[in-house]
Parts: structure tokens; sequence; C-alpha cells
């Protein structure tokens, strides 16, 4: 059987090359996901601003405009009304009322027993409601375990490798999750508690390859020790080019599964981790290798002075 | 490489046999095949959440002021009980202003009596040294009881445990239901009822406090001023439940809901609307009986969370401890009541501040669409793998589908509970976890091209991968344990199952496809490795 082979023996690309205009493209990209984010805003759901939701199945299609109308009726507020996928699932978002947190949950109830009535069939699949005590805590807790993720992550890394692979390793991930979050403010794709999971797995996946990467470099810095930092990093990115390749692939494959024919309520989840993984496969290749040059790795930075003497290259 | 110890090799296999064992009745769960499954086997089952098995989930919160407004009335009962024993010392103008409780002494020359007697009934505080309550005396015949500080909190934490069980004896009088009600921070509490879809129903029977008190109308309090909210001294003024006005009733309780021990839903006999019919035990059936004995032709107020439900007179002397209660009652609001008393009073009022719920319909089409995009995710990774890898696809494919049965094993073994994110978590392990064996395989190609012979070329692959491995894993881990500790119920589950596939996952694509390969190289002795 012939194998297939994505990346052809001997490959030898010059990644470092580029290493320049990929920074400056990245800065671009960097700059502009915050700034969605920032000027955009984020579409968060009921978890991190409160209010109610309720999932609708109807037994026909419903048309939007109609829905809206009903709703308007019921005097509950201003919803906002989405679909879901298809004309028959739609969510209706309600404000979170006014007064005390008790009281929010009985616009659920209302639509609850009013949508069976005017839509015979029709089926509230889910009810939430959140108050905004506990979305100001879901929304710190959420941020505060991003963040730490990140931290612990970036120390494990510090004490496995150097601190320049730490400090990579932390912008590594600054960058994969400012581009996801640029993405997320792009397409106005809900953030709820799921996306946030999302995040933290890309803070521990889309490392994945970081971490692979640079095992190969600390491997090759000790192994050519007389070798120029540039043509080093490029053979180690070419020698773990296969690896990464058929990785991410498995990755995504086995995601863009979910994500296609996967539940709908975990469509957010699981295109975040989607693009959380190809934007680290990016950025394990062009922000965490670049950077060991910028924080000035050379072949020699790892030994310790009596060994620098006696630093002959190894033969493999 | 090749030296693969027997036990080693019957040790493996033990590992995957009983994983394989302990999945296989959560995966037969809810098909026809379940009973087929031997009654001696194990029959660990992993739990579905809420979000796969439908359901309502609440989170409750104690009202802080309101913990403090019952606190001081259980106070106050308290010094007016003591007092009034002999040597009796009379007290008067009773105030609970101020979060404080306070009354005069008539007579100052008992006041340091007074003082000395109520000092006898603060209880010392657990390890803090500090008693509950402190008491002062002000302007020499006013008598203070402060709560203190650290009494407050013990009271509230006591009151969270009571709040836990009366909660969970009104939703599941039975005892037979498998719901969750669990204490979380220190004054909350985590409601999780599977199949109950209205949440509309857990929160009627959550949301009544039910302190039941039944005291004396006060007849001397001029209507004029009750309508006003002025009440004559010992007496209060409360609000009418049907909303009719006011009425002024004696501050001294008469008996208290705390001592029913039956309490059911039932009609008046002659109107035929619906009524609670309550049964007191000994003590309160003879304080009832003593009580209504002393005042015939008087009326006395029934109280409902500081509502007045009715206030009928006494004809005569209730002395068998059975009483009806009678207010403006449906049969619903009746039995929920009836419900509510039978399972204690709540010592703190609680207000939901969280509420999601699931359709057992949109959980039963989560399973069905995750467990098709499951199969699908390992089929294709399965294809990739074995068209890229050949013989050493066909290891790493052996190794993900026993690694799929481990982590269902396993989180049967714990009785872990799956949830939505947690199928994605599945599938996200499944496509990662291949990545150990791509590792290994690229680099024993590495080695390959390098001139390495086949043996030396497979050893360091193994060798020099699992560095890369490792670190990898580490930092997976680092961050599924964070979301454990952060997050909440699907998110966690989300974590469980990724922190459970990291470890499984190494143990399957390091250490039992490399006893495959062993066991391979051993038997054929390949000239030539085709990878």
């Amino acid at each position: 059987m012939k194998l297939l082979k994505l990346v052809p023996d001997h490959t030898n690309l010059d990644f470092m090359r580029w290493r320049n205009l990929a920074l400056v493209l990245s800065l671009i990209a960097t700059v502009v996901s915050i700034g969605f984010t920032v000027y955009r805003g984020l579409n968060l759901g009921i978890d991190f601003v409160g209010g109610q939701v309720v999932r609708v199945e109807f037994q026909q299609p419903v048309k939007i405009d109609e829905l809206r109308e009903k709703v308007a009726q019921l005097g509950v507020g201003e919803a906002g009304i989405t679909t879901l996928g298809n004309a028959r699932t739609y969510q209706v978002r309600l404000p979170k009322p006014e007064g005390p947190d008790s009281a929010s949950n009985q616009v659920v109830s209302k639509l609850r027993a009013a949508i069976p009535r005017d839509y015979p069939g029709a089926r509230v699949d889910a009810g939430e409601s959140v108050s905004g005590k506990v979305s100001e805590e879901l929304a710190q807790d959420s941020a505060m375990a991003i963040g730490l993720a990140m931290l612990g992550i970036a120390i494990y890394i510090w004490f496995r490798f150097e601190w320049q692979f730490g400090v990579g390793a932390l912008l590594t991930l600054a960058h994969d999750i400012a581009m996801t979050l640029g993405f997320f403010a792009f397409t106005r794709l809900q953030v709820d508690l799921n996306v946030v999971a999302a995040f933290l797995t890309i803070v521990g996946y889309s490392l994945n390859d970081t971490v692979v990467i640079y095992d190969r470099i600390r491997e090759d810095l000790r192994k050519y020790r007389k070798m120029a930092i540039l043509p080093l990093l490029n053979l180690s990115l070419n020698e773990t080019l296969a690896r990464t390749v058929v990785t991410s692939l498995t990755v995504l494959l086995a995601l863009g599964i979910l994500m296609l024919i996967g539940p709908q309520v975990i469509f957010g989840l699981a295109i975040a981790i989607f693009l959380g993984v190809l934007i680290g496969t990016y950025s394990s290749i062009y922000i965490s290798a670049p950077v060991l040059v910028w924080l000035g790795v050379q072949p020699d930075s790892f030994l310790k002075t009596g060994e620098k003497d006696e630093a002959e290259p190894q033969t493999a | 490489m090749l030296d693969f110890p027997k036990w080693k090799v019957w040790l493996i296999a033990l590992v995957i046999a009983a994983g394989v064992i302990l999945s296989i009745p959560s995966l037969l769960a809810s098909t026809p095949y379940a009973s087929a499954w031997p009654k001696w086997l194990p029959q660990y089952k992993i739990n579905l959440g809420l979000d796969l098995a439908g359901g309502s989930h609440l989170l409750l919160e104690a009202d802080a002021q309101d913990a403090l407004k019952q606190r001081l009335q259980a106070k106050e009962d308290e010094v007016a009980t003591e007092l009034r024993r002999d040597p009796r010392i009379d007290i008067g103008d009773i105030s609970t202003a101020g979060g404080r409780l306070s009354f005069l002494v008539r007579d100052p020359t008992q006041v340091d009596a007074a003082v000395e007697r109520l000092r006898r009934l603060s209880q010392p505080v657990a390890l803090t040294g500090n008693r509950d309550w402190d008491v002062q005396v002000v302007d020499s015949t006013r008598i203070v009881l402060t709560p203190s500080a650290a009494g407050t909190a013990q009271a509230l934490k006591d009151a969270m445990g009571v709040a836990r069980d009366v909660v969970r004896r009104r939703i599941d009088p039975g005892g037979t239901k498998e719901i969750t009600v669990v204490t979380e921070g220190g004054n909350r509490i985590l409601v999780e009822v599977p199949g109950v879809e209205d949440p509309e129903e857990l929160k009627r029977l959550i949301g009544q406090t039910a302190r039941l008190e039944f005291k004396l109308v006060d007849q001397s309090a001029d209507p004029a001023e009750v309508q006003q909210g002025r009440a004559p001294p010992g007496s209060q003024v409360l609000p009418m439940a049907d909303g009719s006005g006011f009425i002024a009733v004696k501050r001294r309780v008469m008996v208290s809901g705390d001592q029913l021990t039956k309490a059911v839903q039932s009609f008046d006999s002659q109107t035929g609307a619906p009524d609670i019919n309550i049964t007191f035990n000994t003590a309160g059936a003879r304080r009832f009986g003593r009580a209504t004995q002393e005042n015939v032709g008087k009326p006395f107020a029934i109280i409902l969370d500081d509502k007045v439900l009715s206030a009928p007179n006494i004809n005569e002397p209730i002395l068998g401890g059975n009483a009806q209660i009678s207010g403006s009652f449906t049969v619903q609001s009746a039995h929920d009541l009836a419900v509510s008393l039978s399972s204690g009073k709540l010592p703190v009022k609680l207000v939901p501040i969280e509420e999601r719920t699931v359709s057992a319909e949109l959980g039963q089409d989560s399973i069905h669409k995750g467990a098709i995009a499951s199969v699908v995710s390992v089929l294709a990774v399965i294809v990739f793998m074995l068209v890229t890898y050949g013989r050493f696809g066909v290891y790493a494919n052996i190794a993900l589908v026993v690694n799929a049965f481990l982590i269902l094993g396993i989180m049967a073994m714990f009785n872990a509970t799956l949830t939505l994110p947690g199928i994605a978590g599945f599938i996200l392990t499944i496509g990662a976890a291949v990545d150990a064996n791509v590792l290994i395989n690229e680099r024993i190609r590495e080695e390959i091209r390098r001139g390495r012979r086949l043996l030396d070329a497979v050893d360091t692959g193994y060798h020099e991968a699992f560095r890369a491995i490792f670190d990898a894993n580490v930092t997976h881990v680092i961050s599924a344990a964070i979301m454990a500790y952060f997050g909440s119920g699907p998110v966690r589950g989300f974590a469980v199952v990724l922190m459970i596939g990291v470890v499984t996952s190494v143990f399957t694509a390091v250490y039992f496809t490399r006893m495959l390969v062993a066991l391979w190289i051993r038997r054929t002795r390949p000239r030539e490795l085709h990878i």
C-alpha cells in the first residue's frame, strides 16, 4: 500500500525568511481583532450579562416577524429573536427584568405558556434565566480562568524550557486568543459559557504545536551548537512539519465533523476550538519560533560556562 | 524495545478488558439490549447531565436580610419565654429595629438579674471565642441584644444546612428521586432535578418560607391606628394575606409550625373549599389546647410568613391537637403549603438567581447527534491514520478505539457526569489522542531516513517523542484543571472528559501501541519498515 505523505521527505522550507512579513501581518490581524472586540463588542450571551432565553421548536416553519409580533403582544419587553439553524427552531432572548432577581423567571413562564397556545405542537426546549449578580460572577470567573490558564502554562514552559520559551508561549497564546475573540466579534456569534470552555481548550491545545516545536528546537540547539539560529529554527520547523500538518488535520477533521453534524447547542464551542487549532498551528510556526530570535536565543545560550568550552557538535 | 515481559502484556490487557467491561452498561443504557447485560458483571453507569437528560437547574441564594429578621424573631421568643419564667421579669417596648433586639425592663431593680439570665442564654461560637449575642444595658433600664458577626456567620451556616434538607424534603417528599441539592459558596443552594421541565413547580415549593404561627388578635387596638401601622405595646401590625387591610396581633406566639407533625391538604366540610389539616405534636397540642381554653370567644390569627391567613373566633377549646387552616386557597396552593409545612419551615428565605431547564426531547436530540458525530469523527480519523501510516496507523487506530472505551469506563467507574460539552471533549480527545502516535510515527520515519536500522529507529522514535508528548499533555491538564475548578455544570463535564482523555490517551497511544509494535517485530522480524 502506498502511504500518504502530505509533507514530502526532505522538505526544506525557509520559514524564517518570511518572519518579518508574518510578524507584520500577525500584528495587523491582532490589532484589527482587538479593535473589533473593543469597538464592536462581543455578542455576550445571558451567561455574562444576565437575562432570559427561551428556545422553541415549532412543528412548521415560522416567519421570524410573525413570531416577533406574537412575543411583543405578551408585553415581556424587547425581545431578540434569532433562528438556530432552520426556520423551525428559534431562540427568544429577553432582557433581564428590573427589580428583584426573583422576578426574573416569570417572563420565561409566560412564554412557556403562550407559545404552545399560539402554535399548536410547538415545544419549549430550553429556558434559562440568569440574574445580573450571577452573570457578573460568571464573567469574572471566566476571565480569571482564562488568565490563570495562560499564566500557568507559560510558567510550566518556563520551568521545562527556558524563560524565553515561556515568553514565547505566552505571546503565542495571547495572539491566538485575540484572533479568536476578533472572530467572535466580527461574526457576532454568541459568546456563552461553552465558548469560554473553548477558549480554555485553545489555551491548552493551541500550545500543543508550540510545545512540540520547542522541544525539537531545544534538541537541535544541543545537537548543532555551531549552527546559526535562523537555519536552526528552519531545520526544527521542517523536521516537525509533517507532524504539525498531520495532527492539525486529524483534530480539524474531528472538530469539523462535530461542527457540521453535531448538536447545534455546542456549535459555538466547536467552531471556537476549530479556529483556535487553525490559528494555533500558524502561530506555533510564526510567533513561537521567531520570538526566540528576538529574545536573543543563540545556540550556546543555555550552556553553563564550563560547558561552553567543551561544547562540540554531537553527531546524530 | 523488544523486551516486553509477559506480565506487562497481561497487565495492559487487563486494564483494557476492565475498561471495556465498565463502559458497556453506559453504552447499552436506553437501548433495548440493556437487560441483556449479565447481572454478575459491574453495573457502573455514566450519569447524564441535565443538558442531556432534560431537567431543571436552580441556583438559590439566601436572603441575608430575611435570615437576620428570622433570627431576631426567634431570639425575641426565646427572651420572652425565659423572662416569663419564675422569678418573672416584666418587659415592654420590644423592638427589633436596626437589626438589634431591645426592650425595657419595667422594674429597674431587675435589670441586672435579666442581663444575667440572658447572658446565660447566649452560646459560644465554635472556635472563635466569641458569643453569638452581645448583651448590653443602655440608659440603665433598656437591654439591647446585638448579634455578633461570628454568631451571624455561624447562624447562616447552620441555616443553610437546615435549608438544604428542607428543600430536599419539599421537592422529593418520598426521598426516591435522583435529585441533587447541595450548598455552594456558603449562602447558596444548587438544586438539580432531572425530568422536571417547568421549574415553576419547584419554585412554588421552595418559594415559601412556611413559617406558621398562631397569635391572639389584639382587640384593644384602635382600628384607625392599626390601618396606620401603629399597634399598642406588646402587639404588632400584620397585613392580611388577601390584601384586605391590616390587623393587630399580640407579639407572643401561642403555637408555631415547629410543633407540627403532619399537614395534609383537605376540603372544608361546610364550604367545600380547599384547606389544610394540621396535626400538632404532643407539646404543641397541649400548648394549643391550653391557649384555646384560656381564650374562648376571642379571635386568633393564623399567620403564614408574616401575613394573616385568617382570624377565626375560638368557639371552644381545641384539645385534640388537630386544626384546619383555611384561607383563599386553590387545591394546588393548599397542597403546596401542606407539603411546605410538613417539611418544616425554611430557616432563611431562598431567592432563585439562576435557572436553566432543558427538555427531555432536546437532550435526547443532543445525545443522538452527539453520538453520530462521535462515530463519524472516529471513523474519519481512523481512515486518515490508516492511509498515512499503514500498519502503524492500524496500531494507532486500535489504540484509539481502546482509548474511547477506557474514557467511558473510567467515567462510569467514578459515576462521572457526561454533559453536552463533554461529548465535544470526547470528540476533541479522539482527534488529539492520535497526536502522540503521529509524533512517534513521524519520528520513526525521520530516524529511518537518517539511516538508522529498523529496531533502533522504532526505539528512538518512542523514546524521543515521549518528552514532547508529556509536555504537551501537561499543558492540556493545566487548562482542563482550571476549567474544572472555575466552570459550572456542563463546562466542568467537558473538563472532566478532557482530563480523563489525556491520561488514557498517553496510556493507549504510547504504552499500548509500543506493546503492539514490539509483539509484531518479535513475531515477524521484519527487514524493513513501511511507514
